[in-house]
This record gives C-alpha cells, sequence and structure tokens, in this order.
C-alpha cells in the first residue's frame, strides 16, 4: 500500500511544482516571482525526502536540510536587493 | 523584565537549550562523546557572539512559555484548515484587507516573536512595523508602535484586534514581564 | 499499523503542498498569494518529515528524529521569509486587488 501512496504524493508534489513553474513564468511582479521560487526549493525538499522514503535510505536527510538553508538565504538575500539594491551594506 | 542572564557563562538559556538539542538530533545518538561535546557547544557558542547582539528580554516565565508554545502550534494547526477551506473555496467571495494592530510591546525580540505568530496562525500575514526606527539603539524609548497586518478573509476587524491582543500579545507580556 | 500512519501522514502532508501551490496560482493579487505558501506548506512539509521520521523509525533499528529539525526550521524561517517578502512588496508599490480593506493603513516607507 506504501508504494501506492508515495506513488501519489509524487504526483501531488509534481503538480504543485508545475504550478509554481506557471508563477515563475507568468507572475507579473518580481516579488512573485520570487514567492514562486521560495515554495519551489520547500516543495523539492518535500521531493527529497520522499525520494528518500522511496528508496528507504536516510541518505538524503543532509541534502535536504542544505536546501532549507540556502533557500531561505538566498530568499533573503534577493528581497534585501530589492529592497535597498544592495545586499551587503 | 530582565535583560540579564542570572548566570555570567549562561548569557541565553534557550538558545544554549536550542543547539544542545539541535547537536543531538542532528548526530542521532545519545552517546556520552556527543552529551559532552553538544554541552560544550551549548555553552561556548552563546558566550562567544553574546557581544555582537543586543540585550533583548529573557524569558521569565518558562512553564507559561512552554504553554503557549503548545497553544500556537494547535493554533497552526487549525489554523491550516481554515486557509485551505479558504483557498479552495470561491476567490470572488474573499474580502482581504489591511489592518494595523496597536502594540503594548517596546522590544523588537518581543514584536518579533508576535509578528511570526500572527503570521503562522488564522489568515493573517504580518507585513510592516510602524514606525520602526533602523538605529536599535533606541529600542527602551516608549513609543506606540503598530503592527501592520494583511488579512485573507477580513469579516470583523475590531474582534480580529482583539484576539490578537488577548490571546497572542498578553501571554508574551506576561512571558517577559515587560 | 504504522504503514497506515504514514500513508494517512504522507497523503495529508502531499495534500497540503498542492493545496499552498494552487493558492499561489489561484490568488489575484501578491498579498493573498503570499498566504497560500507561508502557511499551508508549512504545515504540509512537517506532516511530510513525521511521516519520514516514522517510517525511518520503524524500518531501522534505531530511533530516527532528526527528520524534525527541517520541520523546526521551516517553521522558523517561513514567517520571516513571508515578511521580508511582503516588505519588498510594499516598497515596490504592488497594486492590490480593489476590494482590499483598509489600504489607508499602508504608510509610506523611507
Amino acid at each position: 500500500m506504501l508504494d501506492t501512496v508515495i506513488l501519489i504524493v509524487f504526483a501531488m508534489i509534481g503538480i504543485s511544482l508545475l504550478l509554481n513553474v506557471w508563477r515563475l513564468l507568468v507572475g507579473p511582479s518580481v516579488p512573485d516571482r520570487i514567492l514562486a521560487l521560495d515554495t519551489m526549493y520547500i516543495n523539492s525538499i518535500a521531493l527529497i525526502i520522499l525520494y528518500g522514503i522511496n528508496m528507504g535510505t536516510e541518505l538524503y536527510f543532509e541534502a535536504a536540510l542544505l536546501i532549507a538553508m540556502l533557500g531561505f538565504v538566498s530568499t533573503v538575500a534577493v528581497c534585501k536587493y530589492l529592497l535597498r539594491g544592495d545586499i551587503i551594506e | 523584565m530582565r535583560l540579564e542572564s542570572r548566570f555570567k557563562w549562561l548569557p541565553a538559556p534557550i538558545l544554549s537549550i536550542l543547539l544542545f538539542l539541535v547537536w543531538l538530533f542532528l548526530n542521532n545518538s545519545m552517546s556520552n562523546g556527543h552529551l559532552l561535546l553538544a554541552a560544550i557547544l551549548a555553552i561556548f557558542i552563546p558566550l562567544a557572539t553574546s557581544p555582537f547582539r543586543t540585550k533583548q528580554p529573557l524569558v521569565i516565565k518558562y512553564g507559561l512559555a512552554f504553554r503557549h508554545l503548545l497553544l500556537v502550534l494547535y493554533d497552526i494547526i487549525t489554523a491550516n484548515f481554515q486557509v485551505a477551506v479558504l483557498i479552495l473555496g470561491p476567490t470572488k467571495k474573499l474580502t482581504p484587507g489591511f489592518v494595523k494592530v496597536p502594540l503594548d510591546l517596546t522590544h523588537s525580540m518581543p514584536i518579533t516573536i508576535l509578528a511570526s505568530t500572527v503570521s503562522l496562525t488564522p489568515g493573517t500575514v504580518s507585513a510592516e512595523v510602524y514606525p520602526w526606527r533602523e538605529d536599535f539603539k533606541k529600542d527602551e524609548d516608549l513609543e506606540q508602535r503598530f503592527l501592520l497586518i494583511h488579512v485573507l478573509d477580513l469579516k470583523d476587524e475590531q474582534a480580529l484586534i482583539d484576539t490578537i491582543k488577548t490571546r497572542y500579545e498578553a501571554p508574551l507580556k506576561e512571558i517577559f514581564q515587560c | 499499523m504504522s504503514e497506515w500512519i504514514i500513508s494517512i501522514l504522507l497523503l495529508i502532508g502531499g495534500a497540503f503542498v498542492l493545496i499552498g501551490s494552487i493558492g499561489l496560482v489561484k490568488m489575484p493579487d501578491f498579498f493573498m498569494r503570499l498566504h497560500g505558501p507561508t502557511k499551508a506548506t508549512t504545515l504540509g512539509m512537517a506532516s511530510l518529515l513525521i511521516a519520514a521520521m516514522v517510517f525511518f523509525s520503524t524500518t531501522q533499528d534505531s530511533l530516527s528524529v532528526k527528520e524534525i529539525l527541517i520541520s523546526i526550521f521551516l517553521l522558523l524561517t517561513a514567517p520571516i521569509s513571508g515578511y521580508i517578502m511582503i516588505k519588498s512588496a510594499i516598497h515596490h508599490k504592488l497594486e492590490s486587488i480593489e476590494r482590499t480593506k483598509g489600504k489607508q493603513n499602508i504608510e509610506d516607507d523611507i
């Protein structure tokens, strides 16, 4: 049963990644695109964790943690650039 | 309110506990070596970084803080179901709005915690704090501040303000005693 | 038994992640779009990671709790990234849809 559920959840996260890509391409303003990117990295963490469950290995945990940290920092850096025109003042 | 910790070698007790737990979780073990290393990190990292940070009020009532944390977690779960229903429902019926909530808190740390709580609970995202000084040295002066929040579905403005003030702000004032 | 718990948690998590992305696409203006990803996605991720925690704790010999770290990290950072994004949106004077109440509450920033 677990295999079927994992497939369904894979499909769900895939669809949400596609929706995010759509917003990234269409998004009328720059903050919209940043929001789409922010959501995309969270969804990719979900995808990695799910792949780890599917393979039955915990090896991917570190990768997920690193993506979480780098994604947050990059979101803040890009927003800071939009706010001030500079990242480190 | 207390800005200085009671022990000089433990400037930020909550940060130390968090570091201790994070190290143990990261290594996923409870062996003696890791316990020792976690304790060393939990003591030395706050000591090394405390000169760089501005003094913020410390948690005084730990029991109340823990209960408030559980309440907020419960609220996050119920809030998510509400937001899911709002998102899946018809978009045309939603009435978004900006609301200004007057704050009684004065220090930046409690205001940050309040803003984060508001962001994670039903249909509200905190947007801005007015007036916000760039120089944090003026942290102590008592000036009426406002929290601007964006509401996804605004029905009753006064009820929302009252909920935020009684449910989230009053316990924070109690916890930090300010 | 644990298989059932894992399946239900996985489905809840996937559903919430999907709802967050639907909100991102469906809502008419930026400020309303922000609500989906900051809330629904956070709980969805927490639920997925708890499912992973239960899975690795039952299939392997030792208890596995480190997945909870990612949930805590996302829970701490989601409001902050939401805050800084809405701040940059206000700074860029993005249009909110017409029926938004209380637009006069937004003050000009420096």
